[in-house]
């Protein structure tokens, strides 16, 4: 009952950020539906996700304010009215024509398959040492996709300095 | 049944954004709620009814726990989402060092 | 900044990156881990470059410096997936598992996360100071 609670907040933060007209207020809506998806965690009983959204999402903040404070557009006056809306309307039609596919063979909320973690369940701790399972699993039993995550960041990073970087001087 | 309804209308709040808006900077809120609705479905899909978060205590046997590989998965998806952030506003910043604006109708011309 | 923000700063900033510190020792034993840790460590990197300009925290931790120890990071992880080769298939926990809720127990996963902290704190920081070198080049302008 309480994620029904956060998850209508966030749905009316998310309308809110997107639709108010000035840019720094819709970054700090942004925080706030953040801020509630954190709580959302915290409820289904994941403290590793909450800690981890909480303070990435300080991070993302910090750069988006930096990035849109002194930078404000004026309201623009939509164009191609038509043509815009038909398109996401027909976006959002195929995209819940899928999901109503996809819904119907998920199980039921709170009853979960969990064939595969049993095994980890149940050996996770004599055969890692490791007491949190989510570690366990990030860490032994899936640490390929550690390894690739791990390679993903370091390209954004790479990235973002190739972007930034002031223009070299020409030496005479 | 009805929660993951609720997070596909956040997502389509989120597909909204990113094709109807023509400001750089809300479409990059688009992209950020996509991120989290999809972040939120995947842990709602491991949630087990009574169940304990997945962390084994000294004292006592857990029985029932709820599913930790979501959690994991999900766990590396918030951090490749921040590095797509970071990248997208780092992008953004430079065309309006260029262009003076964010506006996705008017960077359309090339500009030398 | 004001006076006042910069004498809480010079107060809280070391416990933050010992908070981020303990953080990412405690990742088998508590909530939080590598990930977590390391952005806790880069914000308090931020949090002084916030409060005393970007002189300061640069002076801390210089371009060259930060690179580096990304790489490194990013190496000793990789070089702990390829230890478990000694024990026949990659990222084996090879290191005796210990007793567990001891902290000095889980194996080559501590040693996994102490590189992912350094790793994410560094490289987020690294971000951080791009995006403040780029505003300043461009006011000297």
């Amino acid at each position: 009952m309480e994620v029904h609670i956060l998850l209508i907040f966030m749905i009316i933060g998310a309308i809110v950020a997107l639709e108010a007209r000035d840019l720094l207020s819709s970054v700090i809506v942004l925080g706030v539906v953040s801020f509630a998806l954190c709580l959302a965690f915290l409820i289904l009983k994941a403290p590793d996700l909450a800690i981890t959204q909480l303070v990435v999402e300080i991070l993302c903040l910090i750069i988006l304010i930096r990035a849109t404070i002194k930078r404000d557009l004026p309201l623009a006056i939509e164009g191609r009215w038509i043509f815009n809306t038909i398109s996401t309307v027909v976006f959002i039609c195929v995209f819940l024509y899928f999901v109503m596919l996809a819904l119907r063979e998920l199980p039921v909320f709170g009853e979960p398959i969990m064939a595969v973690v049993r095994e980890y369940l149940e050996k996770g701790k004599t055969e890692t040492g490791a007491v949190n399972l989510v570690t366990a699993v990030v860490l032994n039993f899936r640490a390929y996709d550690t390894l690739g995550e791990a390679a993903v960041l370091f390209t954004s990073i790479i990235g973002i300095v190739a972007v930034l970087r002031s223009p070299g001087k020409k030496k005479d | 049944m009805s929660l993951y309804i609720l997070c596909m209308i956040l997502f389509c709040i989120g597909i909204y954004g990113v094709l109807r808006k023509r400001n750089l900077v809300k479409i990059i809120i688009g992209l950020a709620i996509m991120g989290y609705s999809i972040n939120l479905f995947l842990v709602l899909l491991g949630y087990r009814f009574h169940g304990r978060a997945a962390i084994e205590a000294e004292t006592q046997d857990i029985l029932s726990m709820v599913d930790p590989l979501p959690q994991a998965m999900a766990l590396t998806s918030i951090v490749i989402s921040l590095g797509i952030l970071a990248l997208v506003i780092s992008i953004a910043i430079r065309i309006y060092e260029k262009y003076g604006t964010f506006d996705i109708t008017k960077i359309k011309r090339l500009k030398g | 900044m004001s006076l006042i923000v910069k004498t809480i700063t010079r107060l809280i900033v070391g416990l933050v990156l010992l908070f981020g510190i303990y953080i990412v020792l405690h990742g088998h034993l508590s909530p939080g881990g590598g990930f977590s840790g390391g952005v806790i460590v880069a914000l308090s990197f931020v949090l002084m470059m916030l409060a005393f300009g970007e002189d300061v925290a640069v002076a801390k931790i210089s371009r060259n410096l930060a690179s580096n120890l990304e790489s490194i990071g990013a190496l000793m992880f990789l070089f702990i997936a390829i230890l478990g080769f000694l024990g026949g298939s990659f990222f084996l926990n090879i290191l005796s598992t210990g007793t567990p809720f001891k902290l000095f127990s889980a194996g080559t996963i501590i040693l996994s996360n102490i590189s992912i902290g350094i790793k994410v704190g560094i490289g987020l920081f690294a971000i951080f100071l791009a995006l403040v070198i780029l505003e300043k080049t461009k006011r000297e302008r």
